[in-house]
């Protein structure tokens, strides 16, 4: 991957919205650590609803503000200016990380219903999903992605 | 690969031959005027009407698109534009060359990489695949069975060397897309002579087809668009070995890496000898290699001799706060620009950059490199610590024969003269031809308005259209090695060519001519490839 900053963060934006929405969708009632006021766990939780896209929502936030313009500056110290793509992967440490903690700082935790495996599992599959998606399938949707930085609106 | 008959060589070889139109083969004047040839009013008139030549005989043929050239590039401009729904019998490639792949496989050949062997080439540019997914990676891997490539895709570069497909997976791959979009049927073979312009619009493209294939000694093509893909100018020695060459007459003892020199390494299993190597790019390594693993595994008993102009020992280049990395000589580089330049940071620079600027950033990223792979730096360490490769650094400043072979003197960096014998010289320095080399461009850029751009090369727009030829209706496109210092570096690779390709059907899709690429039709016909089905 040879990325811009723009076209980091429109990738981001768009494999959130393509992958992240729809697998979020499926995967919430699934998760694991889901109780319905304090009741155990139940094996349906739409009310966690409000918690895994929040947090989805802040994976965009918080890359776009944050981790972005940091990847990008470190780019600038590689001759190639490639991303490889298992810093694409990984990544997902240390962004899961600062989530967590702003997650729990402000309080979306769903009132105390989501665990940090409910996080872990959510966090690590939509990531997994949206890198897999990027690294070949997107582009067969996208013909030009490849030589686009990333950039998604874009016509050359 | 099957044995290519050239057109013989004169004795001191001036320029490298290979079995493309990228070298023109030189015309035999017929003894009496022959039918439906070029006359000297065509030759004369750079815009030529239909009635001109019409009187001079040769007949027309009407095509939407003429590709010259017939290499990769002529054909995933064609994969292309069948994918996004021209009809065969609008295109036409006039070709000399069997395959599309023939003279690409000639030259990875002689250079050392037959087809189990892998390119220099990114495991998502493939001729073959228009979106670069699956991936040769993924292909090989399900090939043969192993999970190796995938990990090494995914840790490339920073654990493991850039992961690089075989060359005949290239070549197999190209031959089942030919299959699947007809590219048989869209071929003509001869040797093209010129593009010319025509009065009211497009160009005639003419060609001089084989011997007894036509009643005339030419046909022309009138087409609305020309595309031109003839690849190198051609390949050039270095000139002190060229002046050696012809001095000496001994084209035996000084070879060229992209010149057949199998004696040289059958030879070398005959008896002990010394070689130079001369030159630090990726001909230079495979030369090491073969030269070493002959050594090494079939008992040969060579000294290494290797002079680098510039020898290069730590970071080199410098771009922003990066630098490149290099050692033992040589320069790394994982492809022949760096990565971004085919669709990142370094593409936005030198797209968006004019003239002397854009020429500063091409002189800030090139230069000579290597990759570096594991194996290579194990065959060097080792050669040097068993005392059979010795490395120099100098300009060369006389090569003539000495005691049983060739002795080249030269100047070290610290003024000392120093001369090395050896029994063979490869140079594998690659030197490209001036454009006006070939007939086909010195023709285009004295009759048809085409220009050079700022590295001296074929001067093309950001859509590859040649800057200056614009006719009516009409538009030349160029792709390749020709166009080297536009718009975009990373020209002369499969990746770039597939760029090239795509701009140039966008180009054609915004005249109406095929229909664009959009994510429906990038879907729908991605499946087609993925079955198989041909279109």
């Amino acid at each position: 991957m040879t990325p811009t900053l723009s076209g980091r963060i429109q990738s981001r934006i768009f494999l959130a919205l393509l992958i992240g929405v729809p697998w979020t969708i499926l995967l919430t009632p699934f998760l694991p650590g889901i109780r319905i006021d304090g009741e155990g766990f139940v094996g349906f939780g739409p009310g966690m609803y409000p918690v895994t896209f929040t947090a989805l929502g802040l994976m965009i936030v918080l890359g776009a503000v944050v981790w972005d313009p940091l990847y990008h500056g470190l780019q600038q110290f590689r001759w190639e200016r490639d991303w490889p793509s298992m810093f694409a992967l990984l990544t997902v440490i240390n962004e899961a990380v600062l989530l967590w903690f702003v997650l729990s700082a402000v309080g979306v935790d769903g009132g105390g219903r989501a665990q940090m495996s409910t996080f872990v599992v959510h966090i690590a599959t939509t990531w997994l999903l949206m890198w897999l998606f990027a690294v070949g399938p997107i582009r067969v949707v996208l013909l030009r992605y490849r030589f686009s930085g990333g950039r998604i609106l874009r016509r050359w | 690969m099957e044995e290519v008959e050239l057109p013989p060589p004169p004795p001191t070889g001036a320029v490298i031959r290979t079995p493309a139109s990228v070298i023109d083969v030189e015309e035999v004047q017929a003894p009496a005027p022959t039918p439906g040839d070029l006359n000297d009013q065509l030759l004369g008139t750079s815009v030529w009407s239909d009635q001109l030549i019409a009187s001079a005989g040769i007949p027309i043929y009407d095509v939407q698109v003429i590709s010259v050239g017939g290499g990769i590039g002529s054909f995933v401009l064609a994969d292309h534009l069948r994918i996004a729904g021209m009809p065969t019998n609008a295109f036409m490639a006039l070709s000399n060359i069997e395959t599309p792949w023939q003279t690409y496989e000639y030259l990875t050949k002689v250079s050392q990489i037959p087809r189990p062997e892998r390119l220099r080439s990114d495991s998502t540019g493939m001729p073959d695949n228009i979106w670069g997914f699956p991936s040769y990676a993924l292909r090989e891997s399900r090939r043969e069975k192993t999970l190796a490539p995938l990990w090494s895709v995914l840790t490339e570069p920073v654990f493991t060397d850039y992961w690089t497909p075989r060359a005949g997976t290239a070549f197999e791959g190209m031959a089942r897309e030919a299959a699947r979009i007809g590219w048989h049927g869209m071929v003509t073979m001869g040797q093209v002579r010129m593009v010319r312009r025509r009065e009211g619009g497009g160009y005639f493209t003419i060609l001089t087809p084989p011997p007894g294939a036509s009643p005339t000694k030419r046909i022309a093509y009138r087409s609305q668009f020309v595309h031109l893909a003839v690849g190198y100018p051609g390949l050039r020695f270095l000139s002190d070995l060229q002046a050696y060459r012809t001095a000496y007459g001994d084209i035996a003892r000084v070879v060229n890496a992209y010149e057949p020199h199998e004696h040289v390494y059958d030879g070398l299993l005959q008896k002990p000898g010394r070689v130079l190597v001369r030159g630090g790019g990726i001909v230079a390594s495979r030369v090491l290699q073969r030269l070493m693993e002959d050594r090494m595994h079939k008992g040969a008993q060579t000294q290494i001799l290797h002079l680098f102009r510039t020898y290069i020992d730590g970071k080199n280049a410098q771009n922003g706060p990066s630098r490149r990395k290099g050692s033992m000589g040589f320069a790394y580089q994982g492809f022949n620009w760096p990565k971004g330049a085919w669709g990142g940071q370094l593409k936005d620079a030198i797209e968006s950059a004019e003239g002397a600027e854009r020429a500063e950033i091409y002189k800030k990223l090139g230069g000579t490199h290597t990759p570096r792979r594991k194996l290579w730096q194990q065959q060097m360490r080792r050669a040097a610590g068993e005392g059979w490769y010795h490395t120099f650094q100098g300009e060369v400043t006389d090569v003539r024969p000495g005691d049983g072979g060739v002795v080249t003197t030269i100047r070290q960096k610290n003024g000392s003269v120093h001369a090395i014998e050896a029994d063979v010289i490869i140079d594998c320095t690659g030197l490209e031809a001036d454009l006006a080399e070939s007939r086909i461009l010195a023709d285009l850029l004295e009759h048809s308005g085409a220009g050079r751009n700022p590295m001296g090369r074929l001067d093309v727009e950001r859509t590859f259209e040649v800057r200056g030829t614009r006719n009516g209706v009409g538009r030349l496109y160029a792709s390749g090695a020709p166009t080297l210092g536009g718009y975009y570096a990373g020209v002369d690779s499969f990746l770039g060519l597939q760029y090239a390709a795509l701009r140039i059907t966008d180009d054609l899709a915004a005249q109406g001519i095929v229909k664009r690429i959009g994510v429906g039709r990038s879907m729908s016909q991605w499946w087609k490839w993925f079955r198989q089905k041909p279109i």
